[in-house]
């Protein structure tokens, strides 16, 4: 069934279909209409949950982490300073290995205050123990909505995961999507039964113990090889999505990339500007290719060195930024690529932050030293579309 | 059923000789029965009985962190509501992640009115990280963050927050002090408490002998001298109401606040001036001046 929704309903849906029991949310610009859609499910009879309208996000995970540890399947969402305020609480979630799916409206952080997309908030998030996901659009945000509690609560990972859209590009954008029937998805999912310890008084059990030097190290390692485990259950997950629904997902999504000598990098919304203007370069004889990352976290070590590896140029475009070093994607492939005898180029892009438009402008901008570098040095870190005379200025450097 | 022979706060935790958590906790959990989940904040009470991998607890027990018992709290009874299950949810926090870093989660819980049972252990500082001064702390308590000397003689300048009272006027269908060292009043109130649905709170005082500097020895006469000198005095608000509050012990004859000062270090240099020890004891008699009316026993 098609059905035109804008992003943050892909969330809400996803939750509705994957039969959520508990939904602790807190407003927040961009991913509001998510708690509002679950509100309006529950009173209008569409959804049987909890919901539970905190006073805060940082209490809207620890009340997700309650109601998961007794066991009822649990969703939420944030964006941006909300997420910001999660963020002790996020790494207890994983180190609890709760399989909590979070929804995020991709936002910039402050300051300045800003509610436009880029993707500061999850990316400073990485290694929360958290998986992450990026949408494209609002058909993958319903798609990896619903596929993220299947990986999350398969016994191999148990581990939380992150659903992002952009924040207004998707979050508010309406879009058509197919709508999967709920019978579809119950087959899907199958019944919720945890398979984890959880709060039963039936079984007595202590949860979020106080752990000593020698046993902490395990419990993290323990998340270590379930964060490995994840890679191949992802695969799984989405072979047996695409045969039950007929799209195709992968951690990774390489187009037009074998003869490339340029590959560009990208995740989220860019991904089809970066597609069409792929497109125009093409037509005009130029060898250059894209792939799109699906998930971040795990990282897709293999399969990036597998779609990257007999590139001269790899330009990775994204929208974050590790003050003092470079954008996080741009660190983490050439770190990937680091013990590799055969490399390509990497040069990173920070575009399109808070908002700023990601044009074919900018994607020209970003080619122009791509195609540089395939000839000679360029720098590491380039920032595009920024007026950086005006910043010299005012920082004093003119 | 009556639990009052089992144990469910199982001992050889590490809490320390004389600290009266164990014995808050401890006959809690008896009133309450197996049924029972818990959830604990950050604290003395957490790290010292869930050294992993032993547990003093026969009850599911979780922790998330030391600001969000309360919220945590809240997603155990909306779960156990999905369920279509019916526990106590107990949720116990010191006076730290109660009055001060827990404020809002708590807030939040008791506005929505999460059927929970928080229990504030109150030991009048941060001890778990070496008695620093909280919100919770009294006027002339010594702790390491509000020291004594020549240019500060009196130690924390600030009153204690009324928890309570602020917790009473979110509408709480039940809120109450009650003393361990009461023991008779103090079960009645948990009992009561665990019988309301609805949002609960039980401010109860726990006195901590490395942190109000005591002999171990003294916890329950020392607990009973702060009530029995009007000082940590015992009363219940029922759904806001805090016109009609309702104190449920007075002292036959008040004890004069000296003898609650006199056994504890932390209040020691207050005993050099006469006026210190005289503006604690008008302040205990004011509060009795306004309130002392309510008793009704």
């Amino acid at each position: 069934m098609k059905a035109m929704i804008r992003g943050n309903e892909s969330i809400a849906y996803a939750f509705k279909l994957a039969r959520v029991q508990v939904v602790p949310a807190y407003p927040i610009t961009p991913s509001t209409l998510v708690p509002e859609k679950i509100s309006e499910f529950i009173a209008n009879g569409e959804m049987k949950a909890e919901f539970v309208p905190v006073e805060s996000e940082h209490s809207a995970i620890s009340a997700a982490i309650g109601a998961s540890a007794r066991g009822v399947r649990v969703g939420t969402a944030t964006a941006s300073q909300g997420l910001a305020l999660m963020h002790e609480v996020l790494f207890i979630a994983s180190g609890m290995r709760l399989p909590i799916v979070m929804g995020i409206g991709n936002r910039a952080l402050s300051a300045p205050i800003n509610i436009w997309c880029d993707h500061q908030d999850s990316m400073a998030e990485r290694d929360s123990g958290w998986m992450q996901f990026y949408s494209e659009n609002n058909q993958e945000g319903l798609d990896l909505g619903i596929m993220a509690f299947k990986i999350a609560e398969d016994k191999r990972v148990l581990l939380p995961a992150m659903v992002g859209l952009d924040a207004f590009v998707l979050t508010h954008t309406v879009e058509p999507v197919d709508m999967p029937e709920q019978s579809e998805v119950d087959d899907f999912l199958g019944e919720f039964k945890p398979n984890y310890v959880t709060l039963d008084p039936n079984k007595p059990a202590t949860l979020g113990s106080f752990g000593f030097p020698e046993h902490y190290t395990e419990f993290r390692f323990a998340q270590w090889v379930a964060m490995e485990q994840a890679k191949k259950v992802i695969d799984e997950v989405f072979e047996e999505f695409e045969k039950k629904f007929g799209r195709k997902y992968r951690k990774v999504m390489p187009e037009y990339t074998e003869d490339a000598d340029i590959i560009f990098v990208t995740m989220g919304s860019m991904s089809g500007t970066m597609r069409e203007y792929i497109k125009k370069l093409r037509a005009q004889g130029k060898k250059v290719g894209m792939v799109k990352i699906t998930v971040f976290r795990p990282f897709p070590k293999e399969e990036l060195i597998e779609a990257l590896q007999n590139a001269k140029v790899v330009a990775v475009v994204e929208r974050n930024i590790s003050m003092g070093f470079a954008g996080a994607v741009y660190g983490e492939l050439a770190a990937t690529f680091a013990n590799k005898s055969k490399k390509p180029k990497f040069v990173d892009f920070i575009v399109g932050l808070g908002g700023r438009d990601i044009t074919f402008n900018t994607l020209e901008s970003v080619y122009k030293v791509a195609e540089k570098a395939l000839t000679q040095d360029v720098d590491d870190v380039n920032w595009i579309d920024v007026n950086k005379e005006a910043v010299y200025k005012s920082e004093g450097l003119q | 059923m009556n639990y009052e022979n089992e144990e469910f706060f199982a001992p050889g935790h590490g809490m320390c000789a004389g600290c009266a958590a164990p014995i808050i906790v401890k006959w809690i959990l008896k009133w309450a029965g197996p049924n029972t989940i818990v959830a604990n904040a950050t604290g003395c009470l957490e790290v010292a009985t869930t050294a992993y991998p032993r547990t003093s607890w026969r009850v599911p027990w979780i922790h998330v962190a030391f600001e969000n018992a309360a919220a945590a709290a809240s997603g155990v009874e909306a779960a156990t509501r999905a369920k279509g299950e019916k526990l106590n949810i107990i949720a116990f926090g010191g006076d730290g992640g109660t009055v001060d870093i827990g404020f809002q989660a708590l807030s939040g819980m008791v506005e929505r009115g999460h059927d929970v049972l928080y229990v504030l252990y109150d030991n009048e500082a941060y001890m778990n990280t070496g008695i620093q001064r909280s919100g919770s702390t009294p006027w002339g308590a010594w702790t390491t963050t509000s020291k004594v000397g020549s240019a500060n003689p009196i130690g924390k300048l600030r009153p204690k927050k009324p928890i309570s009272m602020i917790i009473a006027a979110h509408n709480a269908p039940y809120v109450a002090t009650a003393n361990p060292a009461m023991f008779q009043d103090f079960k009645k109130k948990v009992q009561k408490a665990l019988n309301t649905p609805g949002a609960k709170f039980l401010h109860v005082i726990s006195s901590c002998t490395t942190g109000w500097r005591h002999d171990p020895s003294k916890t329950v006469e020392i607990m009973r001298l702060a009530t029995d000198t009007g000082i940590f005095p015992l009363y219940e608000i029922e759904n806001g109401d805090i016109e009609n509050m309702r104190i449920t012990y007075k002292p036959k004859k008040f004890k004069p606040v000296e003898e609650y000062l006199k056994p504890q270090g932390r209040f020691r240099h207050l005993l050099k001036n006469p006026e210190y020890v005289k503006k604690l004891q008008e302040d205990v008699d004011a509060w009795w001046a306004k309130y002392g009316h309510h008793y009704h026993p």
